[in-house]
């Protein structure tokens, strides 16, 4: 155990060194920078993110789950997952929601005190994606309750989820501003 | 004015009126509204004459006697005496019999038209009268005639509710086991006669020195067991559990509060005041007796389900705790050591007080609950905070001041027997010092196993949803319980707010005793001092908490979250239905506890499945699962008794021929035999 | 001149209470190779919770809605009741050692109540077991306090502070022993690893989370404060009762602004040593906790027959 800890602290270093040519690092690093100040001005510098399965197929679930790990660590951005919806800031919702993950979604909705963001993570949950039209699906999440914003992909990278993020953000913040 | 109500007179009077009461009750119980009337009305006046009477005893200098020889019986004598302890414990008895009086006659009115009213109004006096009278007697026979009253008037308000066959069978087991220990009282009793040729205590007390060291240690072990029958000590309290629920909830309070404390006030009467000076293993055997006691009492009352049964156990619980203080009451006074034997003297006293206080508040707020919904079983209840507020409220006060929290008064009672338990700590004797320090250990057990059972208890009944329709339409009880019920939490706040001042009363209880010097002390500030060790104040607390939450609670609504609205919504459960079934049960609750005790307790498990289809086990009809706690005393303890006693009457048998001359011939040798003893 | 340094107490907990928290999450976000957020971002969460709307249970009586209340102001009293950087105060009215484990109490007892109170599935289960470790490290925090208690003659907090340094005969067997027990009492208490896990989102396994599900907005900031303050005040006393090294004994400025340096440096092995813990263990089976607070109760019997 001491060993280990021992081989983090030794080569922390080397990871966390930003190279200037590896051009998807810098580029992560600098989305996050931003997103922590949009997060300051708009949300006091804290984030907290209910993740809700709609019936997905689990590949978004992947991508939101290598978010926290140590190559993206989104923690340190100021945003974080929570276990209840009654905790949280942001509804991430994924997958198509089948008939039988409707009510839960909107209940979700309802438990969530304001204000509160509602985000669509993968095409399924846009329109449905490749299930569109299927009798078990309600094809996306719009027709269940009120979406802001949308991060499309099948699934979306996490870079494309971070990224989108900052757009959601500044859209925010323009919003606020016309206000 | 003042002297007049302390004097015999007073106190004849104070028994003339809960015995006008019983009489007026009997006599009018063709009426049943003015059979109530009639029997509470007494029952309070002669409660509120108790306090005061109790009150001015307290403060006087000298005990009050009072005493009828009758002449045709030589050894009987209707003698009396008040001294502080009496005065204390009349105290007791009057403080709580007042609210339970006023909570009577409420709740006894669903009785109407069902049981005589005025039968109950006779024993409820009668049981009054006899507590007053055992908490005084001065000689040993009329204290046995006491004895009775109480136990014979309370049998009876026992299996008052006799339409339930459970009720009369706890009944008899009450009967039985107090009789059984009234057995050994009277053995005691009869040695102490043997060796000093008197049934007055006065008497005994000079005598004592007269007795042998080893028919002493016999006394003890007689009394201990025969008093502790009836405080409820392990494994004496079998019929604890069953009687406490069965009766009438206001009984319920007195009994749990009040009458198993006269069992703890013949242990103090005898060890500490009769036999001094006492050897030194008593104490020590005292404190394992209230540890094992404790801590079992309290294991037992997180597997019950049955709100009643639950707090009896707690009763058994509590008595525990209070001989934890004595028994170190009786060490330090058996060491020598005056001051600290009234640190444990006061802290077994202090917790008589608050324990007949929040444990009778607690019964009368169940009985409350019992009342809107007509069921003891908890898993029934749920809720109800939103239907029986009042009652929710004060069920919660109690709830606190059992769980030891400040600044109810069970803390404080709890802080002085830990600090009794302390100081033992540092006595030099190997024994004696492990004693100490396995108590302690116990009364910290015991104190967050208690604090568990009463989230279970008041978290079960009064929260989450209903889990049934009788707790649907419960409704909150009418103005008399809710007095009642309000004025004992009140009690229970304000002796623990001003727990300085109530341990300066008891230290003077000491007086009697011939400790001097205390240990416990109270400043001016009213904190509670125990020597130099320790020091805690209840009205600071108080007022620092109350400040505190005042001051927190208006920062946040005015100055941070000014504009935030709130709005009410279901709660939120994964999305799913949310059914009362899937709150937690005061099974669910206690099941964790019961499994990592499950050495003591031997809980055991039984499924029952009925299948649609004998050949594939796919579709059940129905499932039950049977929880049971075995009860480690019945199948180790009192299954072996009765088998031995059954045993033994078999064999008796043959003896019993039906000849009437083998029976002459019994008794001819009965009669050889025992005057051959006599001479 | 006194009342100024009552007046530090009194804020000192509740203004570096999220401090802790966000040391610690540091720490194991370093051990995890990775950054981690900022150790700011605990009050960050806190002042953005005050500012949010609420969510009510329909089911939810008052109890629900005053006990954030009271669990975080039993924590404030309780951090007035212990020592923190100056022994030379002296609060003979609540710093009794069993005052402040009872009043602690009263925070426990609430919690679990909320937690039952909405009807949900998860608070009753975190109930059960927060109340099952509540009673069972009980014990051990008991016999803990008691241990220096008996090495400085008193239980007041303060003066076992004070006195305890005096001392000529400072015994560190029983003393280490019991802070042995005492930190196994700290992680249960304060919802740590191997008792809980504080950043689980799986309802099976929570513990202390699954009682507060239901809570949100200002709400749900007071009880987060007040768990980060009950972490502060177990360190604080761990720090204080069993290693009253520096603390502040008089008045003298400098010697004040050594007593919080020092204190804060005590505070940090704590929580790096809470942190390297959660970092290199598991969580225990919930069956498995009772033997670890056994031995807590065990050692500090054994810390106590010692001094005695």
């Amino acid at each position: 155990m001491l060993k280990m800890f021992l081989k983090i602290f030794s080569i922390s270093k080397k990871t966390k060194q930003v190279d200037p040519s590896d051009c998807k690092q810098a580029d992560l690093i600098d989305i996050g920078e931003k997103i922590q100040s949009k997060i300051n001005k708009l949300y006091k510098g804290s984030i907290a993110i209910r993740q809700v399965d709609a019936g997905s197929d689990n590949a978004c679930e992947q991508e939101l789950v290598a978010l926290s790990n140590a190559y993206y660590d989104i923690e340190r951005f100021g945003i974080h997952f929570v276990a209840s919806p009654k905790h949280a800031d942001v509804l991430l919702v994924t997958g198509p929601v089948t008939r039988n993950m409707a009510e839960a979604v909107k209940r979700a909705y309802q438990a969530t005190p304001a204000p509160k963001l509602v985000v669509t993570v993968g095409d399924d949950a846009a329109d449905g994606g490749i299930f569109m039209n299927s009798y078990a699906v309600q094809d996306g999440v719009s027709a269940v309750i009120p979406v802001d914003y949308h991060i499309p992909g099948d699934p979306p990278s996490p870079q494309t989820i971070l990224c989108h993020f900052l757009k959601m953000l500044e859209m925010l913040e323009g919003k606020k501003q016309a206000k | 004015m003042l002297d007049a109500i302390l004097s015999p007179v007073g106190f004849i009077s104070l028994v003339l009126f809960f015995g006008v009461g019983a009489i007026g009750a009997l006599m009018f119980r063709k009426n049943d509204e003015f059979a109530n009337v009639w029997s509470s009305f007494f029952a309070v006046a002669g409660s509120l004459w108790g306090v005061l009477f109790a009150l001015l005893a307290l403060n006087a200098a000298y005990p009050m006697l009072l005493s009828f020889g009758v002449n045709t019986f030589p050894l009987f004598s209707v003698s009396l005496t008040v001294d502080k302890l009496s005065a204390f414990f009349i105290f007791v008895i009057s403080a709580i019999a007042l609210f339970c009086s006023i909570y009577g006659y409420g709740y006894v009115k669903h009785y109407y038209g069902k049981y005589s009213i005025g039968t109950l109004g006779f024993f409820y006096n009668l049981f009054i009268i006899g507590m007053l009278l055992v908490v005084t007697a001065s000689n040993a026979i009329f204290f046995l005639i006491a004895w009775e009253i109480m136990s014979v008037a309370s049998y009876f308000l026992v299996v008052y509710d006799r339409n339930e066959q459970e009720n009369v069978k706890a009944g008899f087991l009450y009967l039985v086991m107090t009789h059984v220990g009234t057995a050994f009282i009277i053995a005691a009793f009869l040695l102490l006669f043997k060796y000093t040729g008197s049934f007055d205590f006065e008497a005994v007390k000079s005598g004592a020195l007269l007795i042998p060291a080893s028919v002493k240690d016999v006394i003890f072990v007689l009394s201990l067991i025969g008093f502790g029958t009836k405080a409820g000590i392990i494994p004496f309290h079998i019929w604890l559990p069953g009687a406490h629920p069965a009766a009438p909830s206001h009984v319920s309070g007195l009994m749990s509060g009040v009458m198993i404390k006269t069992g703890i006030y013949m242990m103090i009467r005898i060890f500490l005041d009769l036999l001094q000076p006492v050897p030194t293993w008593w104490g020590p055997v005292v404190m394992i007796v209230g540890s094992v006691s404790a801590l079992l009492g309290v294991l037992y009352a997180l597997t019950e389900h049955d709100i009643k049964r639950l707090l009896a156990y707690h009763s058994i619980e509590n008595i525990g705790i209070i001989l934890l203080g004595l028994g170190s009451a009786l060490t330090f006074s058996s060491l020598n050591l005056p001051s600290l034997a009234l640190l444990g003297l006061v802290a077994a006293l202090f917790h008589t007080l608050n324990h007949a206080t929040f444990k009778s508040l607690l019964f009368l707020s169940a009985g409350s609950v019992i009342n809107g919904t007509h069921t003891r079983n908890m898993e029934e209840y749920g809720g109800l905070i939103k239907y029986m507020p009042y009652t929710a409220l004060f069920f919660l006060v109690g709830s606190m001041a059992i769980s030891a929290l400040p600044p109810f008064n069970g803390f404080f009672s709890e802080w002085l027997t830990f600090q009794a338990l302390f100081q033992g700590m540092k006595s030099l004797d190997l024994f004696t010092k492990w004693t100490f320090i396995g108590s302690a250990g116990a009364l910290a057990f015991t104190g967050g196993l208690a604090l568990a059972c009463f989230v279970k208890a008041f978290g079960a009944t009064f929260l989450a949803r209903p889990r049934s329709a009788e707790a649907r339409h419960a409704k909150e009880s009418s103005l008399s319980l809710k007095f009642g019920m309000g004025a004992l939490a009140a009690m229970a706040l304000l002796f623990g707010i001003f727990s300085g001042y109530v341990t300066s009363i008891l230290n003077r209880i000491g007086l009697d005793f011939g400790f001097t010097s205390s240990f416990v002390s109270s400043t001016p500030e009213q904190s509670l001092a125990a020597g130099g060790f320790s020091i805690v104040s209840g009205p600071a607390f108080f007022i620092l908490l109350a400040a505190v939450v005042l001051a927190v609670v208006f920062a946040v609504k005015f100055l941070v979250n000014r504009n935030q609205k709130v709005r009410v919504g279901a709660t939120w459960d994964c999305g799913v239905d949310l059914t009362p079934r899937m709150e937690i049960t005061s099974t669910g609750f206690a099941r964790s506890i019961i499994l990592i005790f499950k050495g003591i307790l031997k809980p055991s498990i039984q499924r029952e499945i009925e299948y649609r289809d004998a050949d594939s086990r796919y579709l059940p009809i129905s499932r039950k699962i049977t929880l049971k706690v075995n009860d480690m005393y019945r199948t180790y303890f009192y299954a072996p008794l009765s088998g031995l006693v059954s045993f033994v009457s078999e064999r008796a048998k043959y003896i019993q021929s039906g000849n009437i001359n083998a029976y002459i011939l019994y008794i001819l040798v009965a009669l050889l035999a025992s005057l051959y003893l006599v001479k | 001149m006194e009342s100024i340094f009552w007046a530090i107490q009194l804020v000192m907990v509740p203004v570096m209470s999220p401090l802790g928290v966000g040391i610690i999450r540091k720490i194991k976000a370093k051990l995890q190779n990775r950054r981690g957020a900022s150790v700011f971002q605990p009050y960050k969460d806190l002042w953005k919770l005050l500012h949010k709307d609420e969510v009510l249970s329909s089911d939810a009586s008052w109890i629900f809605k005053v006990a954030p209340y009271i669990i975080f102001a039993v924590t404030i009293v309780v951090g007035l009741s212990v020592p923190l950087f100056a022994s030379f105060l002296q609060n003979t009215f609540t710093g009794d050692m069993l005052m402040v484990v009872y009043a602690l109490a009263i925070g426990t007892f609430f919690l679990a109540l909320a937690g039952i109170d909405t009807g949900g599935a998860f608070g009753g289960f975190g109930s059960s077991r927060e109340m099952t470790v509540s009673a069972l490290a009980e014990g051990g925090l008991i016999f803990a306090l008691l241990t220096v208690a008996f090495r400085s003659g008193t239980t007041n907090l303060f003066a076992i502070s004070n006195a305890a340094i005096l001392n000529t005969g400072y015994s560190f067997l029983p003393v280490i022993l019991s802070f042995f027990g005492f930190f196994i009492v700290l992680l249960a208490e304060t919802a740590r690893f191997p008792f809980d896990n504080p950043a689980t989102h799986l309802e099976l396994t929570m513990i202390h989370e699954a009682m507060i599900l239901e809570y949100s907005g200002k709400r749900l900031a007071l009880i987060e404060w007040a768990s980060a303050n009950k972490l502060f005040i177990f360190a604080a006393l761990g720090a204080n009762l069993f290693f009253p090294f520096g603390i502040a004994h008089d008045a003298q400025l400098g010697s004040i602004a050594f007593g919080v340096a020092f204190f804060f440096i005590k505070l940090s092995v704590i929580y790096i040593a809470i942190a390297i813990l959660e970092s290199s263990i598991a969580k225990y089976r919930f069956f498995r906790l009772p033997d670890l607070l056994l031995v807590s109760f065990v050692l500090n019997v054994v810390a106590v027959a010692f001094l005695i």
